[in-house]
């Protein structure tokens, strides 16, 4: 009902680190090759920070995801 | 930084090259404030996959070092932000693909390697989203109205302990009911980003102490819009959040395609997250 003003985008703007978080440790891609870290050291650090945002609890009331076969095709 | 100091190759993002890519990045400051260049295959074609890449001190950023610095929220808020402000620039001008945080090769070459490596996959991928853009919709629980304190005037003729747990009762079914209908607000919501979007993410609802200010999270999805549909797209969401009770919506972004920069044949993190691909 209430729709949080202060989305329009603008240059600048600086995002809720939740969210930036939550977009840096799930998504993004993951490269392989003769990395620094490795990817199970990669998969262990983002397991442990995505605790910063996501407790266990919450993975067992969500809505069931929408059809995405509905989407408009670009 | 000094010349000869140890460094070690932070690549932010993959970006479809353009004649113009080299000034943006030029204008940029990464994480450890050190200046972009763009890695790519000698002679690779315009709208090839190339990497966005600084030079950071190796002491500050090798494995040991990482490990504990990943401890400091601080630090880690730094970096986000500043790697996250490269993605942004970057997006703004060309098809991106961002990296995950803290992605280090030892030098350029290795990274070169990794990205000849991986260069269709890139290409495929970077195709794919090009003229889509990713929109966060998160969905809260209002504060409940039933939620007052228990009634004490009307006592009924019944003991007080079996009158409290039958108010008590009452209290709790009625917060059940609020959060079911907030529940289905949000799936209504859901369905109608859907019809937009060329694929979506469900990402966990947010809960943790990073999170606890802003209320109950119920839907934490992300949605990968046509750009040509972005404008309709938020239109329809303002308007549905508007009809619906029980919940606060945010829309959040627009991002750079963060949530879609793995394709979808590797599985999502969560185990609950759904993840569809653009077609």
């Amino acid at each position: 009902m209430t729709l949080t003003p202060a989305d329009a985008p603008m240059p600048g703007r600086q995002v809720a680190l939740v969210d930036l978080l939550d977009r840096l440790l799930a998504g993004g891609v993951v490269v392989t090759g003769d990395l620094v870290l490795s990817i199970a050291d990669i998969d262990l650090v983002r397991i442990s920070l995505r605790a910063l945002i996501t407790s266990v609890s919450t993975l067992t009331d969500e809505p069931s995801p929408p059809d995405p076969a509905d989407g408009e095709a670009p | 930084m000094t010349g000869t100091e140890p460094t070690l190759t932070y690549v932010y993002a993959v970006a479809a090259r353009t004649p113009g890519l080299g000034e943006v990045l030029a204008r940029l400051t990464g994480v450890a404030a050190t200046p972009l260049t763009l890695l790519a295959a000698p002679g690779s074609a315009e709208g090839a996959p190339a990497f966005a890449v600084s030079q950071v001190p190796a002491a500050d950023w090798n494995a040991t070092a990482l490990k504990a610095h990943f401890e400091d929220i601080t630090w880690l808020e730094q970096t986000a932000r500043a790697h996250h402000q490269v993605v942004e620039a970057l997006a703004a001008h060309t098809t991106v693909l961002p990296l995950r945080l803290a992605t280090l090769y030892e030098d350029p070459d290795r990274a070169l390697t990794a990205l000849r490596e991986q260069y269709e996959q890139f290409t495929d991928r970077l195709a794919l989203l090009t003229g889509h853009t990713e929109y966060g919709i998160k969905a809260f629980i209002t504060a409940d109205a039933d939620s007052d304190p228990l009634p004490t005037g009307t006592v009924p003729a019944v003991s007080p302990g079996k009158a409290y747990l039958r108010a008590r009762k009452a209290q709790q079914h009625a917060h059940e009911e609020h959060h079911q209908a907030a529940v289905r607000a949000a799936q209504q919501l859901a369905a109608t980003a859907a019809r937009y979007a060329a694929a979506y993410v469900r990402h966990p609802a947010q809960s943790g102490p990073l999170a606890r200010d802003q209320g109950e999270n119920i839907l934490n999805d992300a949605y990968l819009v046509p750009d040509e549909h972005a404008d309709a797209f938020r239109a329809d969401i303002e308007q549905a959040a508007a009809a619906l009770t029980g919940v606060r919506v945010e829309i959040t972004g627009p991002w750079a395609p963060y949530s879609f920069a793995t394709p979808p044949a590797q599985p999502a993190e969560t185990g609950t997250g759904a993840r569809g691909a653009p077609t």
